[in-house]
């Protein structure tokens, strides 16, 4: 066995998906193994753990588990990631969401809340900020905090402006916050219609329903199978002809859901449910 | 002179071809992908450092030039052969055991995203001793230390030789850890490719 420090086994990956999901009820095993094991070797670097010292504190530490949930995903979000995929969103989601009165979107795996206040920046720009409501869920209690606070560095906010560009919004990104010092509090026009929860895609169910459901760059993580389910949910969860955006690199590819969704727009995966 | 025997056989023996390269490496990259057969037998990924939203110009125009299959690697698309890839700006690309890719949003390593590092280190994990990987020119050192891993899992690893790179501070970064079995010229890697 490797003993170089940092270092785990395939099948050491394996019995701490087991002990995690046996002593504190998250189940990992879904979980892309490479991109795991890199998350993991990177826990135990940071904290100078062996494999049995992180087995230790897995079992016997609760409040390490917070930290370790925190350091297993991969919170990187990013304002107006791929910008392409707001203008999209805006020429061919946002007509059918203004017909309705009440807009309810959902953005699932939503971290640090970027992706969230990015669609509120847009919907209000779109004339829908007042009748919209964009739930943001995700599995970390933690990043929520940060979300709900709506506070960035403003060094973050300046590095999404190149994105905001172009998406062709009008103005700057900085027209949609309040800056003192060196943060960036998002409007609070914009925060108001927000709400975020905690919700685990593996274990938890339908929880409202929904015009929209943004999910982008979380599926990557996720083997297949465990898509697939997490599809069933988002199809149970829209609403009929509600639409479903997942990341740039994230396409629909089991036969059975592609007959339940349309492709509307193929680079930037946005799909519309079809039947009911 | 051309390439020697042994490193002619290891080069026949290898499936998955892995190049990474980042600034003065572009140039070297198109003669490789234009150059490069239909069919060659292996799969082939491009790991090139770029920023992040201009991604579709390069894929273009490599795509545009290729004789070989190109495909912007999409979340776990599987390794065929004869199948040039390239891994996606903004994303690292990961290889998983079952034989396909998966992508990390992750903090970017060396400042870049993608990073060679990532990549070759898990193309060393999965397929050992299968690989062979040529780090190019670039101005930072991303790439070393997968490169290393890939030499330890019996990879042939080969590094563009630093005075010849626009940009020698990549490969040297590799040659100064060891990771490399060959320092080849733009003009050796060549020779090697289409031998």
């Amino acid at each position: 066995m490797d003993t170089e420090q940092g270092i785990i086994s395939h099948a050491q990956v394996h019995e701490l998906i087991d002990i995690v999901k046996k002593v504190h009820g998250f189940d990992f095993s879904g979980y892309t193994k490479a991109s795991l094991k890199r998350r993991l070797t990177r826990i135990m670097l940071l904290n100078k753990f062996e494999f049995y010292d992180l087995k230790h504190v897995l079992i016997n530490d609760a409040d390490f588990f917070q930290n370790f949930l925190e350091e297993i995903t991969v919170n990187v979000t990013e304002m107006f990631r791929d910008p392409s995929f707001y203008r999209a969103v805006n020429s061919q989601v946002v007509p059918y969401l203004s017909t309705y009165q009440h807009v309810k979107i959902w953005s699932a795996g939503c971290s640090t809340g970027e992706e969230v206040y990015s669609m509120a920046i847009l919907l209000n720009e779109a004339g829908l900020g007042k009748k919209s409501f964009i739930y943001g869920t995700d599995i970390n209690t933690e990043v929520l905090k940060e979300a709900r606070k709506g506070i960035y560095s403003l060094r973050n906010i300046k590095s999404y402006a190149e994105n905001y560009q172009y998406t062709d919004l009008k103005g700057s990104i900085t027209d949609h916050f309040t800056i003192l010092y060196d943060a960036a509090s998002i409007h609070n026009e914009l925060k108001q219609n927000t709400l975020f929860s905690v919700h685990n895609l593996i274990s938890d169910t339908v929880f409202n329903e929904f015009q929209m459901i943004s999910c982008r760059n979380v599926f990557i993580y996720f083997e297949t199978y465990l898509q697939e389910r997490i599809l069933d949910l988002f199809y149970k969860s829209l609403c009929p002809l509600g639409y479903l955006c997942l990341g740039s690199k994230e396409t629909i590819r089991s036969d059975s859901f592609k007959s339940k969704f349309k492709v509307i727009n193929q680079k930037e995966n946005i799909y519309q449910k079809v039947g009911t | 002179m051309g390439p020697d025997k042994k490193l002619l056989e290891r080069w026949h023996a290898a499936q998955i071809v892995l190049l990474g390269g980042s600034a003065g490496s572009f140039k070297i990259l198109f003669r490789i992908i234009k150059d490069l057969p239909e069919k060659l037998g292996k799969t082939v990924i491009l790991i090139i450092h770029r920023k992040k939203n201009f991604f579709s110009e390069i894929e273009k125009l490599f795509a545009e030039n290729s004789r070989m299959y190109m495909r912007e690697i999409e979340d776990k698309d599987i390794l065929k052969t004869d199948t040039m890839y390239i891994a996606p700006a903004n994303y690292h690309t990961l290889i998983e055991r079952g034989g396909y890719f998966s992508l990390d949003v992750s903090e970017p390593v060396w400042y870049s995203k993608p990073s060679i590092d990532v990549t070759f280190e898990s193309a060393a994990e999965v397929y050992g001793d299968r690989c062979m990987a040529i780090l190019l020119s670039g101005a930072n050192q991303d790439g070393a230390e997968g490169l290393l891993k890939l030499k330890k899992s019996g990879s042939l690893t080969i590094a563009q030789e630093p005075g010849d790179a626009e940009m020698a501070e990549m490969p040297k970064a590799a040659i100064n850890l060891g990771a490399a079995d060959y320092i080849l010229t733009q003009d050796e890697i060549f020779k090697l490719l289409l031998s």
